[in-house]
């Protein structure tokens, strides 16, 4: 079976998602200001250490062979490491994204003692200027602690994750100096306009030029640098980047979100993407191999606007959340479309007037905290 | 290193195989690879391999004909060097 008509049996989807991300929580240290989830505040409604185990329990049983856990940041939840020993034990891998402010000697170690489990640790910036300016004072220097200690704990190969914007495009290189120094494996992703990465993606993405280095340098060091497949819409500009040339929500990868809520990726927590919630009768199986939502997802789907474009094949349009979170139709070119096809459709569009992420669970702004003599928000 | 029809082999302990409309994936849970399996009668052998005591035998009783026997070798192959096989050790 060629490449090809693999991908197009994908697109048909799985029996059970390849890449399932699980947001524990929307509890956040951190407050970055292109947060997919929008995540700050805990939620009253979020699953419970029981219920969590009983979603384990489903993807035990669909064979789901590894998980993406995220947040908010995951180590907030005092069932975190039991919920990990949980899946771990069920023969259900787990890779972490984490901001790693937790993770100091002892979690290192506790860390480094267990098997098939991977770490992820953002950070948008080699240096502090850089990085903090998107995720906070002193996030840099937390990433980097935890580094230190997960390097000193022998852990092996962790991931540092990246999400690309035009501050850091030119620090590509850099980010890999260091991802080497610790052993660790570098993941670079693309900024979607999705929680409140839709407020500032207008000034974070990068530039058209920058695109193309973006794409030059993956062409060099594309087989040793992860990106969950993230930057196929730059596959218009000639040959492909490795990986699987497809949008795969609702077809390979969902989203499970804290409160249960099952979305087609992490890039859509909106209502339209929504699915169904693990609570509901029949559990997450039911939602994956039922939803009307997931099921149209896994139909055709129309080239629109695009269909005459020579690079449909090598882009498919690029990302379905892109579009949504910016305001352009489905079925037309990517906010970020190589060639520009969307610049013009982009320009008409009144800021403001795109679609609002589902949920917003950001603190107040701390500013104003601040300023105030004695803290009244509690 | 390529297999031949007296090789011994069973799959990697450490992966799991869950069966698929096209086929199957795999996966190997030590290098976290994820590995297509491209057809339901690829499937079949990989999974009767252990039963067997070589791959020629698992091929004629998985009903593969001999005019398919090459195809199937330089799959096994591949599956080897992804380690979702390997050689089985004989004991007793």
């Amino acid at each position: 079976m060629s490449a090809k008509s693999l991908v197009e049996e994908m697109k048909r989807g799985l029996d059970a998602p390849i890449c399932l991300t699980w947001e524990l929580t929307y509890a956040c240290n951190l407050q970055c200001v292109h947060c997919l989830s929008s995540s700050g505040q805990r939620d009253d409604r979020e699953l419970s250490t029981d219920e969590a185990k009983k979603v384990l329990d489903d993807l035990r049983d669909l064979q789901v062979f590894y998980i993406n856990i995220g947040g908010g940041e995951p180590m907030v939840r005092r069932d975190f490491f039991e919920l990990l020993e949980y899946s771990v034990g069920n023969g259900i891998g787990v890779k972490f994204s984490t901001n790693g402010a937790f993770i100091d000697e002892e979690k290192a170690q506790r860390l480094a003692a267990m098997d098939y489990l991977d770490i992820q640790i953002s950070l948008d910036g080699v240096d502090a200027a850089t990085n903090d300016a998107v995720r906070g004072e002193g996030s840099h220097a937390m990433a980097i602690r935890a580094m230190d200690n997960l390097k000193a704990a022998n852990f092996g190969q962790f991931k540092i994750s990246v999400v690309v914007t035009r501050h850091n495009v030119s620090q590509l290189d850099e980010f890999k100096a260091l991802a080497d120094f610790y052993g660790a494996q570098l993941r670079i992703t693309r900024l979607r306009p999705a929680g409140r990465g839709a407020d500032t993606w207008h000034e974070l993405h990068p530039t058209n030029a920058q695109q193309r280095e973006i794409y030059d340098w993956l062409l060099k060091h594309g087989e040793n640098v992860l990106t969950g497949d993230s930057f196929f819409h730059l596959n218009a500009f000639g040959e492909a980047l490795p990986g699987l040339n497809m949008c795969g929500a609702g077809r390979v990868v969902c989203l499970i979100d804290p409160i249960g809520d099952v979305y087609a990726c992490p890039f859509v927590i909106h209502d339209e993407f929504k699915a169904g919630n693990v609570r509901d009768k029949g559990g997450f199986a039911k939602v994956w191999k039922q939803s009307d939502l997931f099921l149209s997802l896994r139909e055709p789907q129309s080239a629109g606007a695009c269909a005459s474009c020579g690079a449909f094949d090598a882009c498919q349009g690029g990302c379905m959340a892109a579009k949504f979170f910016t305001g352009l139709p489905l079925d037309g070119p990517d906010p970020e479309c190589v060639g520009g096809d969307a610049d013009e459709a982009l320009s008409v569009i009144a800021r403001g007037s795109a679609p609002k992420p589902g949920m917003d669970h950001s603190k107040p702004i701390t500013l104003t905290r601040k300023k105030l003599p004695v803290s009244a928000s509690h | 290193m390529t297999i031949a029809l007296a090789s011994v082999l069973e799959i990697h302990p450490q992966v799991a195989v869950r069966p698929e409309a096209f086929g199957a994936l795999a996966y190997h849970y030590g290098n976290r690879r994820l590995i297509f399996l491209k057809h339901p009668d690829v499937v079949t052998v990989v999974q009767a391999l252990h039963d067997h005591p070589d791959v020629q035998s698992t091929l004629s009783a998985c009903g593969v004909t001999q005019d398919r026997w090459p195809s199937f070798i330089a799959a096994l192959t591949s599956l080897k060097t992804s380690e979702v096989v390997r050689e089985r050790e004989i004991t007793g």
